[in-house]
C-alpha cells in the first residue's frame, strides 16, 4: 500500500506565491510520493487565533481536520502553520481524527528528513545562500537547536542546502533571530517590525548572501517588502524553490 | 484606573532615533552573548534548568506551608516578619517600621518589589530620604525615571548623559563619560550616604523556608554596605521567592548570574539570617497579586521567575522598543505576562508586544512557558478588553471566508485580481500600514488552485 500526502498550501501562498507550491508539489513527486490536493483547503486558522480570536477560527480548524484527516501523512511548505496545527489543534478535544492530525501533519524540510529520510534531493543552486531560522519550525518544531539551548548542533534545513550542488551557505553574525513578521505583529507593531526585519537582512548582506531563504514565506514576504521597497542588493527564495531547483 | 499603556506607539517613538535603537540593541545582545558562553560552560545546563523549574513548582504547590516555615525560622533568628497583602500595605509597614526607629535617612540596594509598590514616593512624600544604592538605580533615581531593565536599570542611557546627570546633581566636572571617573565619584558620594543612614532596605532573591535566612545577590556589595552600617535592616520579599533548603540555592545561584550577565556568579552573594545584637531586622512578605496569578492554571508558571532578567536580553522586540515603552514595572517579556493579571485593561498592549518566537521560553533558566502565555493571555483580552468594532468585524469575516471553502474561492479569485489592477497609490492607501516602510507582495498570474486545475487533473 503506498502512502498518500495531502498536499496543505497555505492561503498567502495559494495566493501570492503558488511558484512555492508548485516547487513544493515537483519536489514531492519527483521523490516518488503520491500528493493529493484536498480542493477545499483554506488555511490553518493561525492568524485569527494569535490575534486573540481563537474563537473564530475554530470553525476553520475543523474544516482542516474535515480536509485532511484521511491521509496517512500532511505536508506544508511552511513551519509557522504546521506548528499551529500540532500545537493549538487540541482546543477541537483529543479525537482521533485530531491527534492524527497533530502527529501526521510536517512540515516539508522535516517531512524529507525524518520520513522519506532524503538528506540530498540532487537539486543545484549555485548561490550564496542565507538560511534565515524562521522561529516556529526552530522553537515549536524543533527542526533545529535554537542559539539559546545548551545541547549538540543539528539543523534538518541546513542538512538539506548542504547538499544542494553549488550552494555556498553562509554564517550570519545572529545565528537565528527573528525577522519581526509575526502575523498581526508585522501592522500592529509596525515599527518595531519594520526595523527588525531590516536588521535581519542586513545581517544576510553584511555576511555576502545573495539569497535569503527560509522554511516560511510568510517570513520572507515580510523581508522581501523591505527588500523591494529600499532597493537592497539581495533576493529571497523559498527553500522548496532551492530543493526543486534540477538543472 | 490610571491611563493605557501603549506600547506600539512608545515603540515607535522609541524607533525614530535609528542609531540609538542600533546601540540598544547592540548593548543587551553583548549581554545575551555573554550569557550563551556561560550556560554553555556548565556541564548539565538543561537539566539544572529542568531542575529549577521543577522545585519552584514544587514549592508553588506548597506554599502556604514553606512560607510558615519560613516565618517560624525568621523569628526564631531574632527578626520581625509582617505580611503586607498589596503594595498600600507594604508601604506602610515599611514607613511604621522607620517611624518607630525614628529613621529620617535610608539607603536601599535594588529591589524590584519596592519599585513595583512604588515604596520611594511613598516615603519620600513622608519626608524620609530613600537613596538608591545600586549604581544603576541611582542613574535613574537622579533622573527621576522608573528602571528601564531589572537587573541593568540605566542600560537605556548611554554615560555622556550620566555624565550630565551627575554634574548637575552631585557636582561632578564634565568628563565627556569618563566611566571610571564617574564610578569613583558615585563610589564617594554613596559611601558618605552610607555612613550618615538611619536604616538599610534591601530586595530578597531567596527565603529559604527551613533556616528562615535571606539571599541577596549583588554585584557593587551595597546591600552589604547599607545592612553592615546601619542599626535596621528592612528585606522586602514576594511571597514567591520561597524556596524549601540551603541545597536548592546550589540550583538556582549558578542559573542566576549566568543568565542575567553571563557572570559564573555574583560578586556578592549575601545570607542574612540575625540582626547583629541591639540591631533590628525585618521582613515584609509581600503579596500584591501573587496570590491572584497562583489560582490562574495557565499563568501559575510565570511565578517561578528569578528576576535574571534574560529574556529581555534575548527579546528582540524589548531589544528594539525600550524598557520604558512597556509601562510596567518588569518590562519585556515576563512582565508581559504578569502585569495582564494586575490590570488586564491598563496593560492589554503588552501580550501582544512579541512575534511569539519563543526565545525567551528557551533562555528561560526557570523554564516558564512565557511565549505560551502571552498567546493565552491574548484570547483573554480580546474577549474581556473592549475591541475597535472594526477590527473584530474584520476577523469576524476572515474567520468566515476561511471555513467556507467556496467563499474563499470566490474570495481568492477576486482578490488576485483586484490587487493586479488596482493602482498601487490605491493599495499603499488601503493597506497604508503594511506598505508605510515596505512594498506590498504581488499576486501571480494565477493563484495555486487555479494552476493545479490546469497542470493536475487528479
Amino acid at each position: 500500500m503506498t502512502m498518500v500526502v495531502g498536499l496543505f498550501i497555505p492561503c498567502y501562498i495559494n495566493q501570492f506565491y503558488p511558484h512555492v507550491a508548485i516547487a513544493t508539489l515537483e519536489l514531492l513527486e519527483r521523490l516518488g510520493v503520491e500528493v493529493a490536493y484536498p480542493p477545499n483547503q483554506t488555511c490553518c486558522g493561525q492568524p485569527m487565533a494569535n490575534a486573540g480570536f481563537e474563537n473564530f477560527s475554530i470553525k476553520t480548524y475543523e474544516l482542516f481536520i474535515e480536509n485532511f484527516h484521511s491521509y496517512d501523512y500532511v505536508v506544508a511548505p511552511s513551519g509557522s502553520c504546521v506548528y499551529h496545527v500540532k500545537e493549538h489543534y487540541d482546543v477541537l478535544g483529543r479525537t482521533d481524527h485530531v491527534q492524527h492530525i497533530r502527529t501526521r501533519t510536517y512540515e516539508l524540510c522535516e517531512f524529507l528528513v525524518k520520513v522519506l529520510r532524503k538528506e540530498n534531493v540532487k537539486s543545484e543552486f549555485p548561490f550564496r545562500v542565507g538560511l534565515h531560522q524562521s522561529c516556529h519550525g526552530l522553537r515549536g518544531l524543533h527542526l533545529a537547536k535554537p542559539s539559546e539551548i545548551v545541547s549538540d548542533t543539528f539543523s534538518i534545513p541546513r542538512l538539506l542546502l548542504r547538499n544542494v550542488r553549488g550552494l555556498q551557505l553562509v554564517e550570519l553574525d545572529r545565528a537565528d533571530e527573528c525577522c519581526g513578521f509575526g502575523g498581526s505583529f508585522a501592522v500592529s507593531e509596525e515599527a518595531v517590525s519594520v526595523k527588525m526585519g531590516l536588521d535581519r537582512i542586513q545581517d544576510h548582506i553584511r555576511n555576502q548572501a545573495e539569497v535569503i531563504t527560509a522554511t516560511d514565506m510568510s517570513c520572507l514576504m515580510h523581508l522581501e517588502g523591505i527588500v523591494r521597497r529600499k532597493n537592497l542588493p539581495i533576493t529571497v527564495k523559498h527553500i522548496a524553490e532551492i530543493l526543486n531547483n534540477t538543472v | 484606573m490610571s491611563t493605557k499603556v501603549d506600547h506600539p506607539q512608545a515603540a515607535e517613538i522609541f524607533n525614530q532615533l535609528e542609531e540609538r535603537v542600533n546601540w540598544h540593541d547592540a548593548a543587551l545582545w553583548y549581554v545575551r552573548q555573554k550569557r550563551d558562553h556561560a550556560a554553555s560552560q556548565v556541564k548539565g545546563w538543561e537539566e539544572l534548568r529542568s531542575l529549577a523549574a521543577a522545585i519552584k513548582a514544587h514549592t508553588l504547590s506548597k506554599l502556604d506551608e514553606y512560607l510558615v516555615q519560613f516565618e517560624e525560622a525568621a523569628i526564631r533568628n531574632g527578626a520581625h516578619v509582617h505580611w503586607a497583602i498589596d503594595a498600600d500595605a507594604h508601604n506602610q509597614i515599611v514607613f511604621d517600621i522607620l517611624r518607630a526607629n525614628k529613621a529620617r535617612m535610608v539607603v536601599k540596594s535594588k529591589s524590584m518589589l519596592t519599585e513595583e509598590c512604588g515604596l520611594n514616593h511613598f516615603l519620600e512624600d513622608k519626608g524620609i530620604e530613600v537613596i538608591d544604592t545600586d549604581l544603576g538605580e541611582r542613574i535613574v533615581q537622579l533622573a527621576n525615571e522608573p528602571p528601564s531593565h531589572i537587573v541593568m536599570p540605566a542600560i537605556h542611557k548611554r554615560r555622556e548623559e550620566i555624565d550630565e546627570l551627575f554634574h548637575e546633581h552631585l557636582r561632578t566636572k564634565l568628563s565627556g563619560g569618563d566611566a571610571v571617573y564617574l564610578a569613583r565619584e558615585a563610589r564617594k558620594h554613596l559611601r558618605e550616604k552610607f555612613l550618615t543612614a538611619d536604616a538599610a532596605l534591601t530586595g530578597v532573591n531567596f527565603g529559604v523556608a527551613a533556616t528562615g535566612g535571606i539571599v541577596v545577590c549583588t554585584n557593587e556589595g551595597n546591600a552589604d554596605m547599607g545592612v553592615h552600617s546601619t542599626p535596621l535592616h528592612i528585606a522586602c520579599m514576594g511571597l514567591e521567592k520561597v524556596i524549601p533548603r540551603d541545597e536548592h540555592l546550589g540550583v538556582f545561584l549558578r542559573l542566576l548570574a549566568r543568565s542575567a550577565t553571563g557572570q559564573p556568579i555574583t560578586s556578592y552573594t549575601s545570607y542574612y539570617k540575625s540582626p547583629k545584637p541591639g540591631n533590628e531586622m525585618h521582613i515584609v512578605i509581600v503579596d500584591n497579586g501573587r496570590s491572584n496569578q497562583l489560582r490562574r492554571s495557565d499563568f501559575r508558571k510565570s511565578l517561578y521567575c528569578i528576576r535574571c532578567g534574560a529574556c529581555m536580553n534575548t527579546c528582540p522586540v524589548y531589544r528594539r522598543s525600550g524598557g520604558h515603552s512597556y509601562g510596567y514595572t518588569i518590562p519585556g517579556p515576563i512582565g508581559s505576562i504578569l502585569s495582564p493579571g494586575l490590570d488586564l485593561e491598563k496593560y492589554g498592549s503588552l501580550p501582544f508586544a512579541s512575534t511569539l518566537c519563543g526565545s525567551c521560553s528557551d533562555v528561560c533558566p526557570v523554564k516558564i512557558d512565557i511565549h505560551s502565555q502571552l498567546y493565552k493571555w491574548r484570547q483573554i483580552i480580546t474577549e474581556k478588553n473592549q475591541q475597535p468594532a472594526f477590527k473584530k468585524m474584520l476577523i469576524f469575516i476572515t474567520g468566515f471566508i476561511f471555513s467556507h471553502p467556496q467563499v474563499y474561492q470566490i474570495a481568492s479569485n477576486a482578490f488576485g485580481a483586484m490587487v493586479r489592477f488596482t493602482p498601487r497609490f490605491l493599495i499603499n492607501t488601503l493597506l497604508i500600514t503594511w506598505t508605510k516602510h515596505r512594498e506590498f507582495p504581488q499576486p501571480g498570474e494565477y493563484t495555486f488552485s487555479q494552476w493545479r486545475r490546469m497542470n493536475r487533473q487528479k
